[in-house]
């Protein structure tokens, strides 16, 4: 087990590069501390895999350093890092049974025989695949393979960490609940630092304590599912988590505020304050779904706006309301009866009202 | 769409009927033909039944080569297949050493049997060949011409030397089948390069090695001309395989009954142990 350091560590495929956008990851400074359950989320081409697969050792960084409980092991292979990988696509040894296959790391690290049995048999029963140890690896169904794959990962005790790629892309919906439970369960059982990188925000918060975000080959922000709905750092943040996303409205300067269209949205005075020392043209304001609220009486703080579409979930429904010209989601109880068409009064409550200076978070200075 | 049946349809398969026909069971059938009768001159043949066939097979310097025969070709899997996989491990896996290790590698296959003959003559000559030379500088009594294991030993180098590369470019292209997850899998699982040949890479070459192995029997077994432009199969008939054996007994004799039950016989046990072989192989495959 160990603690993982990212140090300046920036990559880029190509071997001349010249702007950021030949960088794959962007210079970064991040910490994985020993013991933790991490999620590494983020769309797809933003850098996640590239990072697993840096600290893992199986690519070079370009430029930084990947320290290991504060020791350097940019030159260390992934054998001499003693570090666990599991890949987004099943990778089994087709000619071994699964028992084989499980114990292979374990050879490999000179196990002794009646070891190697009892945690074989012991990952072998977590992943429910006891039934199956006898068979030919090749002759298995594709999630039953991608569990061999997790197990390979997940059998040897010692390891630095274990890194998971998207390892639930093939599974079915059913078994990949419960497989994350699983993951959730030997990580409170054994203890071992476990980075999972996934695109899946709901997979992302059920397995991780805490969640970095990449966007662009940066991390926007790292921090508790908690932390990512409420105050999102950045604008990718506020998009991406949440369903639907946050709304983000472009604003322009103006006195005692920002102002969209003809809405001017008053601002509280620290954030007036921080606002007027930056230069930027580019302000954002955002506030999520879930945290407008409706006013049966216009007033001086609310605005007016037009309900255009109201969608049914079940539990909630997601009202489409517009505002000037800009569209903006509310999640309303199941009492809301409004139609189509009629008129209703927004509230924007100032702590949940985020301001935006290109692209990051404007936050209070404590 | 209506489907009408008429048997006039299979005039189709005409063609083809007659290509097959004339391109192997006509050859085939007039060695058979051959192999059953005594013929003394035209219109002077007897039908001997399995005669010829009795005697082919009690024939003791027929014997002496088969033995022979299948000695060569055990000696040429045995070092072929190991050195070939060898081999193409240790090419570069891509890029332009890649080519450049291809192109040398596949020289050899490019050079017709007898040159590859002409080559060896010479290269091992004690006298005027390099090979043969500087054995004989470095003390060793070397001769080709006159010590049966000194001849045998060149004729395998010279097949060895001529199709190793076959072997090496075949298990080149199945290395290069295998995808990058499965070593960097074992890499995680921190495989030494042994398990990672044992495991993966073996494996995963068995296809192309059963084709390997189907290859070199097959033309090992039959092989006729580098042997006999290097030693003409001597020192006595020390290097005298099969197909020399018949060659001699077709041609210089022109004994053509016995030669065609041998030709039977001959291509019967190439059919046979490839037969063998691939049976086995796959089965023991369906087995686990």
């Amino acid at each position: 087990m160990a603690e993982i350091q990212l140090k300046s560590l920036a990559h880029s495929y190509s071997a001349n590069p010249s702007g950021p956008d030949d960088y794959a990851i962007r210079q970064l400074d991040h910490v994985w501390h020993k013991g933790g359950a991490y999620a590494l989320l983020g769309p797809s081409g933003c850098g996640k895999s590239t990072m697993l697969n840096i600290i893992s050792g199986l690519v070079q960084p370009s430029e930084g350093e990947v320290l290991f409980d504060g020791k350097r092991v940019n030159e260390l292979s992934p054998r001499d890092r003693n570090i666990a990988q599991v890949f987004q696509f099943p990778v089994v040894y087709d000619s071994m049974t699964v028992f084989e296959n499980l114990a292979f790391p374990l050879k490999n690290n000179k196990v002794p025989a009646a070891k190697i049995k009892t945690r074989v048999q012991e990952i072998a029963e977590v992943l429910e695949i006891e039934d199956k140890l006898h068979k030919k690896a090749k002759n298995l169904t594709a999630d039953e393979k991608q569990k061999v794959s997790m197990g390979r990962g997940l059998v040897r005790e010692d390891v630095s960490a274990i890194l998971f790629d998207e390892p639930l892309t093939v599974i079915d919906p059913q078994l990949k609940w419960k497989l994350r439970r699983k993951l959730k369960q030997i990580h409170e059982q054994f203890d071992i630092t476990m980075v999972y990188v996934t695109h899946d925000q709901l997979e992302a918060s059920t397995f991780a304590d805490r969640i970095a975000v990449m966007y662009d080959g940066q991390v926007v922000q790292f921090g508790t599912p908690t932390e990512l709905f409420e105050v999102p750092n950045h604008t990718f943040v506020g998009y991406f988590i949440g369903s639907p996303g946050m709304n983000i409205m472009e604003v322009e300067r103006c006195s005692g505020g920002v102002r969209f269209d003809s809405t001017e949205i008053r601002l509280e005075p620290w954030q007036l304050e921080i606002l007027g020392a930056m230069e930027s043209e580019n302000v954002k304001i955002g506030i999520r779904p879930e945290f407008i609220e409706l006013s049966p009486v216009s007033s001086d703080g609310t605005y007016a706006a037009e309900v255009r579409d109201v969608e049914d979930l079940g539990t909630y429904k997601i009202v489409t309301v517009k505002l000037g010209e800009q569209q903006m989601k509310v999640r309303q109880s199941e009492e809301f009866d409004a139609g189509v068409g009629s008129q209703v009064n927004l509230l924007f409550p100032g702590q949940w009202l985020m301001l935006y200076v290109d692209e990051f978070l404007v936050q209070e200075q404590q | 769409m209506d489907k009408i049946p008429d048997n006039r349809a299979w005039w189709l398969v005409l063609p083809v009927f007659l290509l097959v026909a004339f391109s192997a069971l006509i050859p085939l059938m007039t060695v058979v033909n051959y192999s059953v009768q005594d013929i003394f001159g035209p219109g002077q043949a007897y039908y001997v039944g399995t005669e010829w066939f009795k005697e082919v097979l009690t024939d003791e310097r027929l014997q002496a080569s088969l033995v022979r025969q299948f000695a060569f070709s055990g000696a040429v899997l045995l070092i072929q297949i190991p050195l070939g996989i060898g081999v193409a491990l240790m090419m570069p896996k891509s890029g332009i050493k890649g080519s450049l290790c291809l192109i040398l590698v596949a020289i050899p296959l490019l050079i017709p049997w007898n040159v590859v003959g002409t080559i060896w003559q010479i290269f091992a000559r004690g006298d005027i060949g390099l090979f043969g030379w500087a054995i004989n500088q470095a003390g060793i009594d070397y001769n080709y011409t006159g010590d049966t294991v000194d001849a045998w030993l060149t004729v395998l180098l010279m097949d060895v030397w001529h199709w190793t590369p076959l072997v090496a470019l075949l298990c080149y292209s199945g290395l290069r089948a295998i995808p990058e997850a499965f070593y960097q899998a074992a890499e995680i699982d921190r495989a030494s390069k042994w398990a990672v040949f044992r495991y993966i890479q073996l494996p995963r070459l068995k296809s192309v090695l059963i084709i390997a192995v189907l290859l070199r029997f097959m033309d090992s077994f039959m092989i006729y001309i580098e042997p006999f432009v290097l030693t003409g199969g001597g020192p006595g008939s020390s290097t005298t395989f099969l197909s020399q054996t018949l060659t001699t007994m077709a041609i210089g004799q022109f004994d053509l009954g016995r030669a065609a039950a041998f030709s039977l016989i001959y291509f019967l046990i190439v059919l046979l142990i490839s037969w063998l072989f691939f049976t086995a192989i796959t089965h023991a495959d369906k087995e686990k």
